[in-house]
Protein backbone atom coordinates (compact mmCIF):
# COMPACT_ATOMS: atom_id res chain seq x y z
CA UNK A 1 0.00 0.00 0.00
CA UNK A 2 2.64 2.31 1.21
CA UNK A 3 4.80 1.52 -1.76
CA UNK A 4 1.85 2.13 -3.98
CA UNK A 5 0.97 5.84 -2.41
CA UNK A 6 4.64 6.42 -3.03
CA UNK A 7 4.27 5.28 -6.70
CA UNK A 8 1.61 7.47 -7.09
CA UNK A 9 3.10 10.43 -5.38
CA UNK A 10 6.52 10.00 -8.00
CA UNK A 11 3.92 9.85 -11.20
CA UNK A 12 2.16 13.06 -9.73
CA UNK A 13 5.82 14.87 -9.47
CA UNK A 14 6.70 13.82 -13.06
CA UNK A 15 3.37 14.91 -14.42
CA UNK A 16 4.04 18.06 -12.98
CA UNK A 17 7.47 18.24 -13.88
CA UNK A 18 6.49 17.95 -17.36
CA UNK A 19 3.75 20.09 -17.29
CA UNK A 20 5.93 22.95 -15.96
CA UNK A 21 8.69 21.76 -18.13
CA UNK A 22 5.84 22.69 -21.42
CA UNK A 23 7.00 25.97 -21.55
CA UNK A 24 10.45 26.19 -23.65
CA UNK A 25 12.12 29.80 -23.57
CA UNK A 26 14.20 30.08 -26.64
CA UNK A 27 17.23 32.04 -26.47
CA UNK A 28 18.31 34.48 -29.31
CA UNK A 29 20.28 37.15 -30.27
CA UNK A 30 18.22 39.49 -32.72
CA UNK A 31 20.73 41.13 -34.80
CA UNK A 32 21.44 38.85 -37.28
CA UNK A 33 19.05 38.66 -40.41
CA UNK A 34 17.68 36.58 -42.09
CA UNK A 35 18.57 34.33 -39.02
CA UNK A 36 17.15 36.28 -36.36
CA UNK A 37 16.40 39.96 -35.89
CA UNK A 38 13.78 42.50 -34.48
CA UNK A 39 11.33 43.73 -37.02
CA UNK A 40 9.91 46.92 -36.58
CA UNK A 41 7.27 46.11 -34.38
CA UNK A 42 10.41 45.30 -31.93
CA UNK A 43 9.27 41.28 -31.89
CA UNK A 44 11.74 38.49 -32.49
CA UNK A 45 11.22 37.74 -35.95
CA UNK A 46 13.39 35.91 -39.16
CA UNK A 47 13.83 32.12 -39.87
CA UNK A 48 14.86 30.73 -36.59
CA UNK A 49 11.60 32.55 -35.44
CA UNK A 50 9.86 30.87 -37.59
CA UNK A 51 11.32 27.06 -37.32
CA UNK A 52 11.05 27.55 -34.00
CA UNK A 53 7.56 28.50 -33.65
CA UNK A 54 7.23 25.51 -35.89
CA UNK A 55 9.06 22.74 -34.17
CA UNK A 56 7.44 24.24 -30.95
CA UNK A 57 4.40 23.01 -32.39
CA UNK A 58 5.56 20.37 -33.34
CA UNK A 59 7.09 19.16 -30.20
CA UNK A 60 3.57 20.55 -28.37
CA UNK A 61 5.36 22.96 -26.58
CA UNK A 62 4.59 26.23 -25.63
CA UNK A 63 7.51 28.80 -26.80
CA UNK A 64 8.74 31.99 -25.61
CA UNK A 65 10.98 33.99 -26.86
CA UNK A 66 13.93 36.03 -25.46
CA UNK A 67 16.58 38.38 -26.49
CA UNK A 68 20.62 38.22 -25.19
CA UNK A 69 23.70 39.62 -25.93
CA UNK A 70 26.07 36.96 -27.79
CA UNK A 71 28.92 36.73 -25.83
CA UNK A 72 26.79 35.26 -22.72
CA UNK A 73 24.48 33.75 -24.53
CA UNK A 74 26.07 30.10 -24.06
CA UNK A 75 26.49 30.78 -19.85
CA UNK A 76 22.94 32.04 -19.54
CA UNK A 77 22.21 28.73 -21.68
CA UNK A 78 23.98 26.33 -18.97
CA UNK A 79 22.54 28.49 -15.77
CA UNK A 80 19.34 27.99 -16.74
CA UNK A 81 17.89 31.12 -17.58
CA UNK A 82 16.55 29.92 -20.85
CA UNK A 83 16.29 26.52 -22.38
CA UNK A 84 17.26 26.48 -26.12
CA UNK A 85 19.51 28.34 -27.99
CA UNK A 86 18.54 29.76 -31.83
CA UNK A 87 20.53 32.08 -32.80
CA UNK A 88 22.75 31.21 -36.40
CA UNK A 89 24.88 29.29 -34.14
CA UNK A 90 26.71 26.78 -36.51
CA UNK A 91 27.52 23.28 -34.74
CA UNK A 92 31.73 22.82 -33.86
CA UNK A 93 33.54 20.39 -31.42
CA UNK A 94 34.43 23.17 -29.49
CA UNK A 95 30.99 24.13 -28.59
CA UNK A 96 29.48 20.57 -28.19
CA UNK A 97 32.16 20.13 -25.47
CA UNK A 98 29.96 22.55 -23.19
CA UNK A 99 26.62 22.29 -24.30
CA UNK A 100 24.85 19.85 -26.80
CA UNK A 101 23.35 20.48 -30.21
CA UNK A 102 20.13 18.98 -31.98
CA UNK A 103 20.60 17.96 -35.34
CA UNK A 104 21.72 20.78 -37.96
CA UNK A 105 18.45 22.67 -39.16
CA UNK A 106 20.86 23.95 -42.14
CA UNK A 107 23.48 22.91 -44.40
CA UNK A 108 26.77 23.83 -43.99
CA UNK A 109 26.23 27.93 -44.94
CA UNK A 110 29.67 29.35 -46.65
CA UNK A 111 31.14 31.76 -45.39
CA UNK A 112 31.72 34.78 -47.52
CA UNK A 113 34.45 38.12 -47.41
CA UNK A 114 33.20 41.48 -48.20
CA UNK A 115 35.08 43.73 -49.44
CA UNK A 116 34.85 47.77 -49.88
CA UNK A 117 33.54 47.58 -54.20
CA UNK A 118 36.73 47.59 -56.31
CA UNK A 119 39.24 46.04 -53.75
CA UNK A 120 38.44 42.44 -55.15
CA UNK A 121 42.50 41.41 -55.97
CA UNK A 122 43.11 42.01 -52.18
CA UNK A 123 45.81 39.63 -50.83
CA UNK A 124 43.40 38.30 -47.63
CA UNK A 125 46.52 36.36 -46.03
CA UNK A 126 48.02 39.94 -45.15
CA UNK A 127 44.57 41.91 -44.79
CA UNK A 128 42.51 42.66 -41.82
CA UNK A 129 39.75 41.17 -41.53
CA UNK A 130 36.68 41.69 -39.34
CA UNK A 131 34.62 39.28 -37.42
CA UNK A 132 31.94 38.65 -34.91
CA UNK A 133 33.39 37.68 -31.39
CA UNK A 134 33.38 34.05 -30.90
CA UNK A 135 32.37 32.86 -34.15
CA UNK A 136 33.63 30.25 -35.75
CA UNK A 137 34.67 32.57 -38.76
CA UNK A 138 36.81 34.47 -35.71
CA UNK A 139 38.31 31.48 -35.14
CA UNK A 140 39.07 30.70 -38.91
CA UNK A 141 40.52 33.62 -39.66
CA UNK A 142 42.56 33.61 -36.47
CA UNK A 143 43.90 30.46 -37.85
CA UNK A 144 44.58 31.21 -41.69
CA UNK A 145 47.21 34.30 -40.06
CA UNK A 146 45.54 37.43 -41.11
CA UNK A 147 44.77 40.03 -38.37
CA UNK A 148 41.46 39.61 -36.70
CA UNK A 149 39.42 42.38 -35.50
CA UNK A 150 36.78 41.00 -33.26
CA UNK A 151 33.58 42.68 -33.18
CA UNK A 152 30.22 42.54 -30.43
CA UNK A 153 28.14 42.26 -33.21
CA UNK A 154 27.52 41.69 -37.03
CA UNK A 155 25.99 45.13 -38.11
CA UNK A 156 29.49 46.15 -36.54
CA UNK A 157 31.54 44.34 -38.50
CA UNK A 158 30.55 45.73 -41.46
CA UNK A 159 30.33 49.30 -40.08
CA UNK A 160 34.23 48.42 -39.99
CA UNK A 161 34.90 47.63 -43.26
CA UNK A 162 32.79 51.06 -43.95
CA UNK A 163 34.87 53.19 -42.26
CA UNK A 164 37.92 51.36 -43.34
CA UNK A 165 38.99 49.70 -39.94
CA UNK A 166 39.25 46.49 -41.36
CA UNK A 167 39.59 45.52 -45.19
CA UNK A 168 37.07 42.63 -45.04
CA UNK A 169 34.53 40.85 -43.49
CA UNK A 170 33.89 36.90 -42.99
CA UNK A 171 30.83 35.79 -42.01
CA UNK A 172 28.01 34.05 -43.28
CA UNK A 173 27.08 34.30 -46.84
CA UNK A 174 23.25 34.42 -45.89
CA UNK A 175 23.94 37.70 -44.13
CA UNK A 176 26.49 39.06 -46.12
CA UNK A 177 24.71 38.81 -49.57
CA UNK A 178 21.59 41.09 -48.46
CA UNK A 179 23.99 43.93 -47.59
CA UNK A 180 25.91 43.69 -50.09
CA UNK A 181 23.19 43.34 -52.86
CA UNK A 182 21.81 46.51 -51.84
CA UNK A 183 24.64 49.16 -51.14
CA UNK A 184 27.03 49.73 -53.82
CA UNK A 185 29.86 50.61 -51.35
CA UNK A 186 30.28 46.49 -50.53
CA UNK A 187 30.61 43.68 -52.56
CA UNK A 188 31.08 40.17 -51.71
CA UNK A 189 34.47 38.58 -53.01
CA UNK A 190 34.32 35.20 -55.16
CA UNK A 191 35.98 32.76 -52.75
CA UNK A 192 33.98 31.21 -50.02
CA UNK A 193 34.99 29.25 -46.73
CA UNK A 194 33.21 26.41 -45.96
CA UNK A 195 33.46 26.36 -42.00
CA UNK A 196 31.09 24.84 -39.67
CA UNK A 197 28.67 22.07 -39.16
CA UNK A 198 25.25 23.50 -40.43
CA UNK A 199 23.52 25.19 -37.77
CA UNK A 200 21.55 23.41 -35.20
CA UNK A 201 19.62 24.41 -32.01
CA UNK A 202 21.88 24.36 -28.53
CA UNK A 203 20.45 22.59 -25.69
CA UNK A 204 21.90 21.97 -21.98
CA UNK A 205 23.73 18.48 -22.42
CA UNK A 206 21.62 16.87 -19.68
CA UNK A 207 18.71 18.48 -21.20
CA UNK A 208 18.23 14.90 -23.08
CA UNK A 209 14.31 14.67 -23.26
CA UNK A 210 14.12 17.98 -25.20
CA UNK A 211 17.02 17.08 -27.45
CA UNK A 212 15.35 14.42 -28.33
CA UNK A 213 11.93 16.47 -28.92
CA UNK A 214 13.17 18.78 -30.88
CA UNK A 215 15.66 16.37 -33.12
CA UNK A 216 12.15 14.21 -33.89
CA UNK A 217 10.73 18.16 -35.26
CA UNK A 218 13.46 19.08 -37.03
CA UNK A 219 13.47 15.62 -38.90
CA UNK A 220 9.85 15.35 -39.49
CA UNK A 221 10.12 19.07 -40.95
CA UNK A 222 12.60 17.69 -43.19
CA UNK A 223 11.08 14.48 -44.48
CA UNK A 224 7.95 16.26 -45.49
CA UNK A 225 10.01 18.97 -47.38
CA UNK A 226 8.50 21.84 -44.96
CA UNK A 227 12.50 22.83 -44.08
CA UNK A 228 13.44 23.35 -47.25
CA UNK A 229 10.61 26.14 -48.00
CA UNK A 230 11.66 28.21 -45.01
CA UNK A 231 15.40 27.25 -45.97
CA UNK A 232 13.99 29.34 -49.52
CA UNK A 233 12.03 31.63 -48.49
CA UNK A 234 14.32 33.36 -46.26
CA UNK A 235 17.55 32.48 -48.82
CA UNK A 236 19.72 30.47 -46.29
CA UNK A 237 22.00 27.97 -47.94
CA UNK A 238 21.10 24.93 -49.77
CA UNK A 239 17.78 23.03 -49.30
CA UNK A 240 18.66 19.66 -47.84
CA UNK B 1 1.07 54.56 -35.63
CA UNK B 2 -0.63 57.24 -37.54
CA UNK B 3 -2.74 56.42 -40.64
CA UNK B 4 -0.16 57.66 -43.16
CA UNK B 5 2.02 55.17 -42.47
CA UNK B 6 0.75 51.95 -44.26
CA UNK B 7 3.22 52.38 -46.72
CA UNK B 8 6.59 53.96 -45.43
CA UNK B 9 8.71 53.63 -48.54
CA UNK B 10 5.51 56.10 -50.44
CA UNK B 11 6.26 58.96 -48.26
CA UNK B 12 9.29 60.66 -47.34
CA UNK B 13 10.66 64.20 -45.26
CA UNK B 14 8.56 64.50 -41.65
CA UNK B 15 5.57 61.82 -42.50
CA UNK B 16 7.89 59.32 -43.30
CA UNK B 17 9.96 60.12 -39.93
CA UNK B 18 7.41 60.31 -37.74
CA UNK B 19 6.28 56.78 -38.83
CA UNK B 20 9.56 55.99 -38.29
CA UNK B 21 10.19 56.91 -34.68
CA UNK B 22 7.12 55.74 -33.48
CA UNK B 23 7.18 51.75 -34.74
CA UNK B 24 7.41 49.08 -32.18
CA UNK B 25 10.67 48.86 -32.16
CA UNK B 26 11.19 52.70 -31.29
CA UNK B 27 8.71 52.90 -28.64
CA UNK B 28 10.94 50.10 -26.78
CA UNK B 29 13.84 52.72 -26.67
CA UNK B 30 11.39 55.38 -25.34
CA UNK B 31 10.65 52.20 -22.43
CA UNK B 32 14.23 52.08 -21.79
CA UNK B 33 14.51 55.04 -20.99
CA UNK B 34 12.14 54.85 -18.13
CA UNK B 35 13.38 51.78 -17.41
CA UNK B 36 16.96 53.17 -16.49
CA UNK B 37 15.34 56.07 -15.06
CA UNK B 38 13.35 53.64 -12.33
CA UNK B 39 16.67 51.91 -12.49
CA UNK B 40 18.01 54.95 -10.94
CA UNK B 41 15.13 56.19 -8.81
CA UNK B 42 15.76 52.70 -6.70
CA UNK B 43 18.79 52.05 -6.79
CA UNK B 44 20.09 55.54 -5.47
CA UNK B 45 18.47 54.76 -1.62
CA UNK B 46 19.09 50.98 -1.69
CA UNK B 47 22.51 51.52 -2.31
CA UNK B 48 22.87 54.73 0.20
CA UNK B 49 21.35 52.29 2.25
CA UNK B 50 23.68 49.53 1.91
CA UNK B 51 26.46 52.14 2.63
CA UNK B 52 24.86 53.07 5.26
CA UNK B 53 24.78 49.91 6.87
CA UNK B 54 28.22 49.07 5.72
CA UNK B 55 29.78 52.45 7.15
CA UNK B 56 28.19 51.16 10.12
CA UNK B 57 29.25 48.25 10.20
CA UNK B 58 32.84 49.26 9.63
CA UNK B 59 33.02 51.46 12.24
CA UNK B 60 31.25 49.21 15.21
CA UNK B 61 32.93 48.04 18.51
CA UNK B 62 32.31 44.77 17.98
CA UNK B 63 35.36 43.42 16.15
CA UNK B 64 33.93 40.66 13.92
CA UNK B 65 31.13 43.37 12.48
CA UNK B 66 33.73 45.91 11.78
CA UNK B 67 36.07 43.36 10.04
CA UNK B 68 32.54 42.72 8.14
CA UNK B 69 31.96 45.56 6.78
CA UNK B 70 35.46 46.43 5.88
CA UNK B 71 35.59 43.19 4.15
CA UNK B 72 32.67 44.21 2.05
CA UNK B 73 34.13 47.48 1.48
CA UNK B 74 37.33 46.13 0.34
CA UNK B 75 35.95 43.36 -1.57
CA UNK B 76 33.49 44.94 -4.03
CA UNK B 77 35.96 47.89 -4.37
CA UNK B 78 38.64 46.17 -5.47
CA UNK B 79 36.55 43.52 -8.04
CA UNK B 80 36.08 45.31 -11.42
CA UNK B 81 32.39 46.23 -12.05
CA UNK B 82 32.15 44.02 -15.22
CA UNK B 83 33.76 41.04 -13.71
CA UNK B 84 30.95 41.90 -10.96
CA UNK B 85 28.32 41.86 -13.51
CA UNK B 86 28.90 38.65 -15.59
CA UNK B 87 29.63 36.59 -12.57
CA UNK B 88 28.28 37.70 -9.47
CA UNK B 89 24.54 37.87 -11.04
CA UNK B 90 24.71 34.52 -12.65
CA UNK B 91 26.03 33.02 -9.17
CA UNK B 92 23.91 35.38 -7.24
CA UNK B 93 20.56 33.63 -9.38
CA UNK B 94 22.14 30.04 -8.93
CA UNK B 95 21.90 30.52 -5.26
CA UNK B 96 18.47 31.49 -5.12
CA UNK B 97 17.48 28.42 -7.07
CA UNK B 98 19.44 26.29 -5.30
CA UNK B 99 17.95 27.02 -1.72
CA UNK B 100 14.07 27.21 -3.30
CA UNK B 101 15.50 23.55 -4.86
CA UNK B 102 16.04 22.44 -1.18
CA UNK B 103 13.48 23.64 0.14
CA UNK B 104 11.01 22.35 -2.88
CA UNK B 105 12.13 19.10 -4.23
CA UNK B 106 14.15 17.09 -1.42
CA UNK B 107 13.56 14.37 -2.86
CA UNK B 108 15.76 15.00 -6.05
CA UNK B 109 18.09 12.36 -6.69
CA UNK B 110 20.25 14.37 -9.19
CA UNK B 111 23.30 16.23 -8.82
CA UNK B 112 22.81 19.82 -8.83
CA UNK B 113 25.79 20.08 -11.53
CA UNK B 114 25.81 17.98 -14.18
CA UNK B 115 28.73 18.89 -16.16
CA UNK B 116 28.54 22.41 -17.42
CA UNK B 117 25.08 22.53 -16.29
CA UNK B 118 23.14 24.13 -13.58
CA UNK B 119 20.19 21.90 -13.14
CA UNK B 120 17.56 22.40 -10.34
CA UNK B 121 13.87 20.98 -10.76
CA UNK B 122 11.24 22.89 -12.55
CA UNK B 123 9.41 24.31 -9.50
CA UNK B 124 12.41 25.88 -8.30
CA UNK B 125 13.27 27.98 -11.60
CA UNK B 126 13.09 31.65 -10.27
CA UNK B 127 10.86 32.55 -11.95
CA UNK B 128 9.31 29.72 -13.19
CA UNK B 129 9.68 28.73 -16.87
CA UNK B 130 6.02 29.34 -16.95
CA UNK B 131 5.83 32.72 -15.75
CA UNK B 132 4.85 35.69 -18.14
CA UNK B 133 7.30 37.29 -19.93
CA UNK B 134 6.86 40.66 -17.67
CA UNK B 135 8.24 38.38 -14.36
CA UNK B 136 11.30 37.33 -16.03
CA UNK B 137 12.00 41.14 -16.78
CA UNK B 138 10.82 41.79 -13.61
CA UNK B 139 13.00 39.58 -11.99
CA UNK B 140 15.84 40.33 -13.56
CA UNK B 141 15.44 44.01 -13.04
CA UNK B 142 15.27 43.26 -9.56
CA UNK B 143 18.61 41.28 -9.89
CA UNK B 144 20.23 44.63 -11.52
CA UNK B 145 18.85 46.35 -8.32
CA UNK B 146 20.37 44.51 -6.20
CA UNK B 147 23.73 44.30 -7.98
CA UNK B 148 24.33 47.80 -8.34
CA UNK B 149 23.40 48.59 -4.89
CA UNK B 150 25.90 46.23 -3.50
CA UNK B 151 28.48 47.36 -5.97
CA UNK B 152 27.55 51.26 -4.81
CA UNK B 153 26.70 50.52 -1.87
CA UNK B 154 30.46 49.27 -1.27
CA UNK B 155 31.65 52.98 -2.42
CA UNK B 156 29.15 54.37 -0.15
CA UNK B 157 30.29 52.61 2.65
CA UNK B 158 33.85 53.86 1.91
CA UNK B 159 32.31 57.87 1.93
CA UNK B 160 30.25 57.57 4.76
CA UNK B 161 33.21 56.15 7.15
CA UNK B 162 35.30 58.69 6.05
CA UNK B 163 32.69 61.90 6.81
CA UNK B 164 31.52 60.04 10.18
CA UNK B 165 35.24 60.38 10.89
CA UNK B 166 35.35 64.02 9.55
CA UNK B 167 33.00 65.24 11.99
CA UNK B 168 34.91 67.53 14.74
CA UNK B 169 35.34 65.14 18.23
CA UNK B 170 34.59 67.96 19.82
CA UNK B 171 31.19 67.43 19.16
CA UNK B 172 31.04 64.01 20.26
CA UNK B 173 32.82 64.57 23.19
CA UNK B 174 30.22 67.77 23.91
CA UNK B 175 27.18 65.62 23.26
CA UNK B 176 28.62 62.66 25.86
CA UNK B 177 29.49 65.49 28.77
CA UNK B 178 25.72 66.34 28.36
CA UNK B 179 24.91 62.69 29.28
CA UNK B 180 24.06 61.39 25.78
CA UNK B 181 24.79 57.86 25.48
CA UNK B 182 26.64 56.32 22.80
CA UNK B 183 23.64 55.74 20.28
CA UNK B 184 22.22 58.92 21.34
CA UNK B 185 25.55 60.76 20.29
CA UNK B 186 25.83 59.04 16.98
CA UNK B 187 22.12 59.46 15.52
CA UNK B 188 21.68 63.14 16.61
CA UNK B 189 24.83 64.43 16.60
CA UNK B 190 26.81 62.34 14.04
CA UNK B 191 24.93 61.40 11.59
CA UNK B 192 23.23 65.05 10.83
CA UNK B 193 26.61 66.42 10.48
CA UNK B 194 28.37 63.83 8.66
CA UNK B 195 25.82 64.38 5.67
CA UNK B 196 27.64 67.82 4.51
CA UNK B 197 31.53 65.74 4.49
CA UNK B 198 29.52 62.59 2.70
CA UNK B 199 27.71 64.80 -0.30
CA UNK B 200 30.70 65.62 -2.37
CA UNK B 201 31.90 62.17 -2.53
CA UNK B 202 28.35 60.79 -3.11
CA UNK B 203 27.50 63.19 -5.88
CA UNK B 204 30.46 61.62 -7.05
CA UNK B 205 28.72 58.28 -7.11
CA UNK B 206 25.06 59.92 -7.95
CA UNK B 207 26.82 60.74 -11.58
CA UNK B 208 29.40 56.95 -11.46
CA UNK B 209 25.78 55.26 -11.60
CA UNK B 210 23.65 57.16 -13.70
CA UNK B 211 26.87 56.30 -16.86
CA UNK B 212 26.92 53.02 -15.50
CA UNK B 213 23.88 51.99 -16.52
CA UNK B 214 24.46 50.47 -20.00
CA UNK B 215 26.22 47.55 -17.69
CA UNK B 216 22.36 46.54 -17.86
CA UNK B 217 22.53 44.32 -20.88
CA UNK B 218 25.02 42.30 -18.87
CA UNK B 219 22.53 41.39 -17.09
CA UNK B 220 19.62 40.79 -19.95
CA UNK B 221 17.73 43.84 -18.96
CA UNK B 222 17.81 45.77 -22.69
CA UNK B 223 18.95 49.40 -21.83
CA UNK B 224 18.96 52.79 -23.99
CA UNK B 225 22.32 52.10 -25.25
CA UNK B 226 21.38 48.92 -26.21
CA UNK B 227 18.67 50.00 -28.00
CA UNK B 228 20.48 52.75 -29.67
CA UNK B 229 23.30 50.06 -31.25
CA UNK B 230 20.49 47.84 -32.62
CA UNK B 231 18.34 50.79 -33.97
CA UNK B 232 21.17 52.77 -35.16
CA UNK B 233 23.16 49.80 -37.27
CA UNK B 234 22.17 49.51 -41.02
CA UNK B 235 19.37 48.32 -41.98
CA UNK B 236 18.54 46.67 -45.80
CA UNK B 237 14.80 47.06 -46.98
CA UNK B 238 14.73 43.12 -46.96
CA UNK B 239 13.88 42.90 -43.29
CA UNK B 240 12.55 46.28 -42.41
CA UNK B 241 9.85 49.09 -43.75
CA UNK B 242 12.74 51.60 -43.28
CA UNK B 243 15.78 50.84 -44.42
CA UNK B 244 18.67 52.71 -43.64
CA UNK B 245 22.87 52.70 -43.64
CA UNK B 246 24.36 52.96 -40.36
CA UNK B 247 23.08 56.14 -38.68
CA UNK B 248 24.71 54.79 -34.70
CA UNK B 249 26.13 58.60 -34.70
CA UNK B 250 22.72 60.03 -34.57
CA UNK B 251 21.59 57.51 -31.68
CA UNK B 252 24.84 58.13 -29.80
CA UNK B 253 24.37 62.17 -29.95
CA UNK B 254 21.05 61.67 -28.59
CA UNK B 255 22.34 59.49 -25.64
CA UNK B 256 25.30 61.88 -25.32
CA UNK B 257 22.28 65.24 -25.33
CA UNK B 258 20.29 62.85 -22.85
CA UNK B 259 23.29 61.91 -20.71
CA UNK B 260 24.66 65.54 -20.45
CA UNK B 261 21.02 67.27 -19.70
CA UNK B 262 20.41 64.72 -16.70
CA UNK B 263 23.78 65.37 -15.25
CA UNK B 264 23.71 69.02 -15.33
CA UNK B 265 19.97 68.50 -13.52
CA UNK B 266 21.90 66.77 -11.06
CA UNK B 267 24.45 68.90 -10.56
CA UNK B 268 22.16 72.09 -9.97
CA UNK B 269 19.89 69.91 -7.24
CA UNK B 270 23.04 68.30 -5.82
CA UNK B 271 24.51 71.86 -5.54
CA UNK B 272 21.26 73.04 -3.54
CA UNK B 273 21.10 70.64 -1.10
CA UNK B 274 25.30 71.12 -0.73
CA UNK B 275 24.18 74.90 0.32
CA UNK B 276 21.25 73.46 2.67
CA UNK B 277 23.43 71.26 4.54
CA UNK B 278 26.56 73.44 4.95
CA UNK B 279 24.55 76.10 6.81
CA UNK B 280 25.35 76.42 10.45
CA UNK B 281 27.72 74.19 9.82
CA UNK B 282 31.92 74.55 10.85
CA UNK B 283 33.29 74.44 7.38
CA UNK B 284 34.66 76.73 5.32
CA UNK B 285 31.30 76.64 3.21
CA UNK B 286 29.10 77.29 6.60
CA UNK B 287 31.38 80.38 7.83
CA UNK B 288 31.44 82.26 4.50
CA UNK B 289 27.11 81.26 4.38
CA UNK B 290 27.06 83.26 7.97
CA UNK B 291 29.60 86.23 7.18
CA UNK B 292 27.26 86.81 3.65
CA UNK B 293 24.44 87.00 5.73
Amino acid sequence: MKSILLGTAALAMTATVAMAQDVVRMGTEGAYPPYNFINDAGEVDGFERELGDELCTRAEVTCEWVTNDWDSIIPNLVSGNYDTIMAGMSITPEREEVIGFTQNYTQPDPSAYLVLSGMEDIDLSGAVIAAQTGTIQAAFVAEMGATLVEYATPDETVAAVRNGEADAVLADKSYLAPVADESDDVMLLDQDEMIGGGVGMGVRQSDTELKEKFDAAIQSMKDDGSLNELLVKWEIGAPF
Amino acid sequence: MFSWCTDPSAIDGLAWLSCYLTTGKHLSIYVSVGTVLLLLAITAPVALAFGFGGAMAARSHFAPLSWLGKAYIAIVRGVPDIAFFLFFVIALDQFFEWLRHEVKCPDWDQPIRQGNDFVVCAEAKLPLSTAAQWVHETYGFSLAVLTFSIVFGAFAANVLFGAMRAVPHAQLETAEAYGMSRRQTFWRILVPQMWVYALPGLSNLWMVLIKATPLLFLLGVEDIVYWARELGGSKTAKFTDYPHPDWRVWYFLALLVFYLAFTRVSEIVLGRIMKRLTHGQATMGGEAQRKAS
